[in-house]
């Protein structure tokens, strides 16, 4: 037990951001929006949450910071693809190129600065819990948002009318927007919620799992996160599997190689592509399921006719 | 010409719920609706007459909300109305089941519904609900199954269902019965019938003047963007209901009685394809000979494997058996779609837009693709031949009658029909020696449709074998030789069509044909034929 807590805690560590950038990007991609700049939105969100944490001592205030940079990056990206309908996947790449070289700069005063992290959200009574409560819930504010994203997200989507309203959208934005439903409202929506995710999913970088400021600290999890939702076939639960598996594995293996295994460094570090891939593949392998959850619009401009 | 007047054979003139005055609508250069005046009342079943671009379309958007006209009003019930938005439309009490249906492939029948009602509208009930109405009106729906995997038939009762359930005091129909069976659009017409018996009043849209004249009291008809005519259709025959849409007449189709019959190019043997999914359709040991000259017809319900069996002889799906399906002597079960195109086979599938042209792609382009691998004029090297591609888009658009607002515009840009025109006109351009086509004509205004049909019945007697595939019976006998029908993915043996009756037709439609003989003298039948 005590080696295997310790090892617990990093895989959630290691999975939360992904998990959390992926949900966002999810949502927006429900909605029929192809926004590949996650990583450029994820590393605005570090470097803010980092810089206005370092700025008022206040970490809660960096984690709405993040959040609000990473909004800040969606909202230009909705701007560009959604109003001036220009091509998506060279907006999103656009995107992240101008959050890599943005962040470097805003953050060029705070390197090797010591942060200050994110505390630990204790839960009177059921945090004492062995096991379950030590690692569970002796956890910060962010990993108990991204796991009740899951579940509010899998609410939402399939279980309320507003959510069916972006599966609608993204599924055959002529038709709805036929129906009277405005296209670009639920895009812009669901656009910003996909960058108030990645916001967080960037402060959770900076603010818990390495509390400082370094520069492309992202180090390519908002690819990962894409990656997840289309691997998940855009179902939430799913993608909390995968972002967990790939946390787990990732933990493991450099575990398994710190204990010197006899594999090649390279083939342990390409590991968890590889499982991810496998098991989400073999989940996804039902291509009715597959085809029923993919956004039939997903990339596709829209322009009303009138 | 001249506006009649006809005074209503109604006992009393029942009030007025709609009025559209002087109705313009400009898009770019071309005014769809010109100065455009449209009465509706309540209880009334009112037909919308035109051609293929006349401007019906572009009308009932309007009064739906979903486009903007550019000039005039719209009176509702004695009232002005702007009408900014399909909600607004339907708070009003205005319905819609569209042409290209407006559905959500990836939802449920009741989420596809639940999408269209009110956001204040209860849903913890809504399946019963559906449940109730379908019935009700003798629309059957499962709610929980997925648009994707029904057939086009069904789709449209969710269409339907999702405006009865609103309580609409106007249902416009664009063009309902164009993908119906006789027996599926008589239900329709009962149903409609009940719903203007209860006050609705019902804008139907139909290139079928049969129907118009069957169940419509009055007609508005449209050319060139303008109301040229209103009449009380029950007055009119079709042919003079028809010289009011195209402005001449519309010369009626002769099938060359001279058929010459050669060797048979179209021959299935014991065809078997297995469903792909829960949804589709099994064919189950078809036989099939189509010869040289004749045109065989196949009726049959919608989804009773039409698509299956078309798919497997144009190739989209292969089959195990290589002999199975032979073109042209040449058995062909796996072989690719541009190799039995080489053969001299042409293929023209049901879905016009994204199967059978690609909607974003211009016209020449998609010439390109059907048949780069048989005109060596298109393909040098691999290296493609714009020019001569554009060549034969503009002899198709003369040939076949295109009509197009600019020259060469993307396929998505064509109204239904002229687009229909522009996919059969590119495969019979080939001059095939097999041609294979499902719903020739859906959605297609009767000057087109008996343009295409013509054109069918002229290659099989230049020697091709002609199968004609259809949910529209008059087609069927209109084009025929020979008919045989589809029923749940077993083929009756093809008939003389001049033996064949509507009530044998109607029988094996409702399965009686399914144990069928193998040992049925084809020959001896398709003699008669002659």
């Amino acid at each position: 037990m005590g080696a295997l807590e310790p090892i617990l805690l990093t895989i959630i560590t290691a999975s939360t951001p992904l998990l959390l950038a992926a949900m966002g990007e999810l949502i927006t991609e429900r909605s029929g929006v192809l926004n590949l700049g996650v990583e450029g939105m994820m590393i605005v969100g570090a470097v803010m949450g980092f810089s206005i944490t370092a700025m008022t001592g206040n970490p809660y205030m960096g984690v709405i910071a993040s959040m609000f940079a990473g909004m800040m990056m969606a909202l230009l990206f909705g701007f560009l693809t959604l109003n001036l309908m220009t091509n998506q996947v060279a907006t999103g790449l656009a995107l992240t190129i101008l959050g890599l070289g943005l962040s470097g700069m805003l953050g060029e005063g705070f390197i090797g600065q010591p942060g200050i992290k994110l505390p630990v959200l204790h839960i009177p009574g059921l945090s004492e819990i062995p096991f379950l409560g030590t690692v569970l819930l002796s956890q910060d504010i962010l990993v108990y948002i991204s796991l009740a994203l899951v579940a509010a997200v899998y609410y939402f989507l399939f279980k309320t009318r507003a959510g069916l309203v972006v599966r609608a959208v993204g599924d055959n934005h002529s038709s709805a927007h036929a129906l009277g439903y405005s296209v670009l409202k639920v895009r812009y929506l669901a656009v910003l919620f996909g960058g108030a995710c990645s916001g967080l999913a960037g402060g959770y970088l900076s603010l818990v799992y390495t509390p400082q400021w370094v520069e492309g600290m992202t180090a390519g999890r908002g690819w990962i996160a894409l990656a997840l939702v289309v691997f998940a076939s855009w179902r939430p639960l799913r993608l909390l599997v995968g972002a967990y598996l790939f946390g787990a594995v990732s933990v493991l293996q450099f575990h398994a190689q710190a204990a010197g295994i006899g594999l090649p460094s390279q083939f342990m570090s390409a590991l968890p592509y590889l499982a991810t891939i496998v098991v989400l593949v073999i989940i996804s392998r039902n291509l009715v399921v597959t085809r029923a959850n993919t956004p039939a619009c997903l990339g596709r401009p829209f322009s009303p006719d009138r | 010409m001249s506006n009649q007047g006809v005074p209503s054979s109604e006992p009393a003139e029942k009030p007025v719920l709609v009025k559209a005055v002087s109705i313009s609508k400009r898009f770019g250069e071309v005014l769809a609706n010109d100065s455009v005046d449209l009465t509706i009342r309540e209880g009334e079943i009112h037909a919308l007459l035109g051609e293929n671009g006349a401007g019906k379309s572009t009308l009932v958007k309007i009064l739906y909300g979903a486009l903007e006209q550019t000039a005039g009003d719209i009176v509702w019930r004695g009232q002005s109305v702007k009408i900014p938005n399909p909600a607004a439309a339907r708070s009003l009490g205005v319905g819609m089941v569209f042409q290209h249906f407006s559905l959500f492939e990836a939802l449920t029948v009741a989420d596809n519904i639940a999408l269209a009602l009110p956001k204040d509208t209860d849903l913890s009930n809504l399946p019963e609900r559906i449940v109730a109405v379908s019935q009700k009106y003798g629309l059957p729906l499962d709610p929980f199954s997925t648009v994707a995997d029904l057939p086009v038939g069904v789709r449209q009762r969710i269409e339907i269902v999702r405006c009865l359930l609103q309580e609409p005091s106007l249902l416009i129909m664009d063009e309902p019965t164009s993908v119906l069976t006789p027996q599926e659009a008589d239900e329709l017409f009962k149903t409609l019938e009940r719903l203007a018996a209860e006050g609705c009043a019902i804008l139907y849209i139909s290139h079928r003047l049969e129907e118009v004249k069957r169940i419509c009291q009055r007609a508005t008809i449209m050319r060139h963007g303008k109301v040229v005519n209103e009449c009380d259709p029950r007055l009119e025959t079709p042919a003079t209901l028809a010289r009011m849409m195209v402005g001449a007449d519309v010369h009626a189709i002769k099938s060359n009685s001279e058929i010459t019959t050669g060797n048979p190019l179209i021959t299935l043997r014991n065809l078997c394809l297995p469903a792909e999914n829960a949804f589709a359709v099994e064919l189950k040991n078809i036989d099939l000979e189509v010869f040289a000259g004749e045109v065989v017809g196949i009726a049959g319900i919608a989804a009773n494997g039409q698509s299956e069996l078309f798919d497997a002889i144009s190739g989209e799906r292969r089959i195990e058996d290589v002999h199975a399906v032979n073109l042209l002597g040449v058995p062909v079960g796996k072989k690719k779609i541009n190799h039995r195109r080489k053969l001299g086979a042409a293929f023209v599938p049901e879905e016009r837009l994204g199967h059978g042209a690609v909607p974003g792609f211009r016209l020449s382009d998609n010439v390109m693709l059907t048949r780069f691998s048989t005109e060596p004029s298109l393909l040098l090297r691999g290296i493609l031949k714009r020019g001569n591609a554009a060549e034969m888009e503009q002899r198709i658009k003369v040939n076949y009658d295109v009509r197009m607002t600019h020259d060469n515009p993307e396929a998505r840009s064509l109204s239904g029909g002229n687009l229909q025109k522009f996919v059969v006109g590119r495969e019979l351009d080939r001059k095939p020696r097999v041609m294979v086509i499902n719903q020739p004509t859906w959605g297609v205004d009767a000057g087109a449709a008996a343009l295409i049909r013509q054109a069918l019945i002229d290659l099989a007697r230049t020697g091709a074998a002609v199968l004609v595939i259809s949910q529209d019976l008059d087609e069927i006998y209109e084009v025929s030789d020979r008919i045989a029908v589809i029923s749940r993915g077993q083929l009756s043996a093809p008939e003389p069509a001049e033996t064949m009756t509507r009530e044998r037709i109607g029988m094996l439609m409702a399965g009686m044909g399914e144990k069928h003989d193998n040992n049925t003298d084809k020959g001896q039948k398709h003699a008669a034929g002659a």
